[in-house]
């Protein structure tokens, strides 16, 4: 459209005096007009290159029967899914990721409320206690894990230690497959509360003091007003925390990869306790087995209850909590401090 | 009244278990890597520095199975390359989404958004393939290239920079004859640095502790990063856990570095994203 508008002169140079000038007339309209497309571009043609392509071709390969040294991919059609839908290994990872998915989102989202209205205080030293709760999040995650497995260990694991001396009996955290959940779980709240919390302490600063002095006039106890004012006001970062939580949590491959060593780490443990869906992935398109299209149809499954998750999450919270306030009030620019 | 509740011992005492639990795994870790191997057995395990960091070390970067120093100058040079470049395309595109008028912009900007959303860590396997066309694998531009911009970059740029960019210092400039690349340079960064930089700083991170994709691509032992090289030692049939734990603390200790030179520049640009997402 707006090409078409170039083609018939609209306005003509002010200058009109020599070709020199007309050229840098044009190319400066030139600038003007394209360079934009110029400067987004990059992210435009890495994205389909190395993110949506892939991503799609996933979609290609999982119909075929397709492994690393033939040089023929036959088409097999929903061969691949068919067989993974009977595959028991494939549901105990899906299992496993949705185990340790709500055993990890649910007490991490509550702590990063409850951490968030502690943060929300006046308060000494504001920004070291914000960078204790957050420096989990900068940390390494594979060296972290780790860390995580030595403190799970059955034998001299520091966690077991611990039990002991409130008298509970030592837990093998990496055979016992509820437990090697509970263990990862752990090591993900670990990383994501603090940073969750910072999140949710952000939309609460938004959040116009007013209501909460009318409230307090009111008689409502602080707890009454934590659950009535700032829960529903906080909704829609609520909403997002859980999106995230559900597209990273549903995705967890390092945390459990490295929480297991020795042989065959990727099968998470020797009866597979802790083996989530994108492990899964890994062990067949991948050492050992190298069968792509298997690992496609894997990948495509998960895409699937990733969106189906989240969907269902979304619809839940809207349910939640009341109504949603017409005008939301936006916090003013500049962070108020404190 | 107060503006705010005040916080009470109950408060800091909360805070403070918080506190003590966030960084006792990293504490511990520089426990044992300052230990010798047998710290691994004791019971009660040892929570105070021993003397044998030094030893470690040593034993670590002669580990034969680790290449733990071609993975940190491996991880060093990923994770500066990736920063630069992402800082660079992201504040070019976010000027261009904030300041620059153009046909399809908010259309092409809402695509930006819904690629945040997208898992493209289920790619992996054609991101393989397309590799092994490329003659990529197990060479460190397998890791660079996919991540030389990202969308939640040129997201939050776009973000900083319709307000912190004046439009009327960039009219101004182009009446004095000014291109856009030049507006670019002398009027938009000057003005995105603060932004720029805690992008710079939360994409170092990422990409320094990034495993899945280095750990499908690279599968050459002698080439790792060092994320990589954790894992070969872990992996180990013979595991040493005080040199194991050298090795996470090593890996850890430029992330912490950077934290604790630049938290509050962290915990900000966190904060601010979270209202504006």
């Amino acid at each position: 459209m707006s090409v078409q508008l170039d083609a018939r002169p609209p306005v003509r140079p002010a200058v009109r005096g020599s070709a020199r000038q007309l050229w840098e007339y044009r190319l400066s309209r030139l600038d003007e007009k394209y360079s934009p497309y110029l400067y987004i571009a990059p992210f435009f043609l890495l994205f389909g290159v190395f993110g949506a392509y892939p991503l799609a071709y996933t979609f290609w390969v999982s119909l075929h029967d397709w492994d690393l040294l033939a040089t023929e991919h036959q088409f097999v059609g929903g061969e691949n899914y068919s067989r993974l839908l009977a595959d028991p290994d494939f549901w105990h990872s899906l299992t496993n990721t949705l185990g340790i998915f709500v055993i990890s989102t649910v007490p991490q989202l509550l702590g990063a409320l409850w951490l968030a209205s502690l943060l929300n205080r006046r308060l000494r030293a504001r920004t070291t206690w914000r960078m204790a709760v957050l420096v989990p999040n900068v940390t390494s995650t594979a060296a972290v894990a780790i860390v995580f497995g030595v403190l799970f260990g059955r034998q001299f694991g520091m966690i077991n230690w611990l039990l002991d001396l409130v008298g509970v009996g030592a837990i093998d955290w990496k055979a016992n497959r509820f437990a090697s959940w509970v263990a990862i779980s752990a090591m993900v709240d670990w990383r994501w509360t603090g940073y969750n919390a910072l999140i949710f302490l952000a939309a609460m600063q938004a959040i116009p003091r007013d209501l909460y002095e009318s409230a307090a006039i009111d008689g409502a106890s602080r707890a009454r007003q934590f659950w009535s004012i700032t829960v529903p006001l906080l909704k829609p970062t609520i909403i997002f925390a859980v999106i995230v939580s559900t597209i990273g949590g549903l995705q967890l491959f390092t945390e459990p990869r490295m929480f297991h060593s020795g042989t065959n780490p990727i099968r998470g443990g020797s009866l597979r306790e802790s083996q989530t869906m994108t492990m899964y992935m890994f062990e067949n398109a991948f050492a050992p087995h190298y069968n792509f299209g298997y690992g496609s149809a894997v990948a495509w499954l998960l895409f699937a209850l990733i969106a189906i998750v989240a969907a269902i999450n979304v619809v839940v919270l809207r349910r939640l909590g009341g109504v949603d306030r017409p005008t939301r009030t936006r916090r003013p620019r500049k962070e108020r401090s404190r | 009244m107060n503006r705010l509740w005040s916080a009470n011992r109950l408060t800091y005492a909360a805070l403070a278990v918080t506190a003590l639990l966030s960084v006792f795994p990293i504490y511990w870790m520089f426990v044992v890597a300052s230990r010798s191997s047998d710290a691994m057995g004791q019971i009660p395990p040892p929570v105070t520095p021993g003397g044998n960091l030094g030893a470690n070390i040593s034993r670590l970067f002669a580990n034969t199975d680790a290449y733990f120093l071609t993975g940190l100058i491996n991880s060093a040079i990923v994770a500066v390359t990736v920063t630069v470049s992402v800082v660079f395309f992201s504040t070019l595109a976010g000027f261009a989404f904030a300041k620059l008028r153009f046909q399809g912009r908010n259309a092409l900007l809402l695509v930006i958004i819904a690629t945040m959303m997208v898992p493209t860590q289920l790619g992996v396997i054609p991101l393989y393939l397309l590799m092994t066309k490329l003659n990529w694998n197990d060479r460190l531009p397998a890791v660079i290239v996919p991540a030389l911009v990202t969308g939640f970059g040129v997201f939050m740029m776009r973000q900083y920079a319709s307000q912190a960019v004046s439009t009327e210092l960039i009219e101004a400039a182009r009446i004095d004859g000014c291109g856009t690349a030049r507006i670019y340079w002398n009027v938009v960064l000057p003005a995105l640095r603060p932004a720029a930089a805690v992008l710079g700083l939360l994409t170092f991170m990422t990409t320094w502790n990034d495993f899945l994709w280095p750990y499908a691509v690279l599968n050459d032992p002698e080439n790792p990063t060092v994320q990589l090289s954790l894992r070969a030692l872990s992996d180990g049939y013979y595991q040493d856990m005080s040199q194991v734990f050298t090795g996470t603390a090593i890996a850890t200790l430029p992330l912490l570095l950077v934290f604790v030179l630049f938290g509050r520049q962290i915990i900000g640009g966190i904060m601010e994203g979270a209202v504006k997402a």
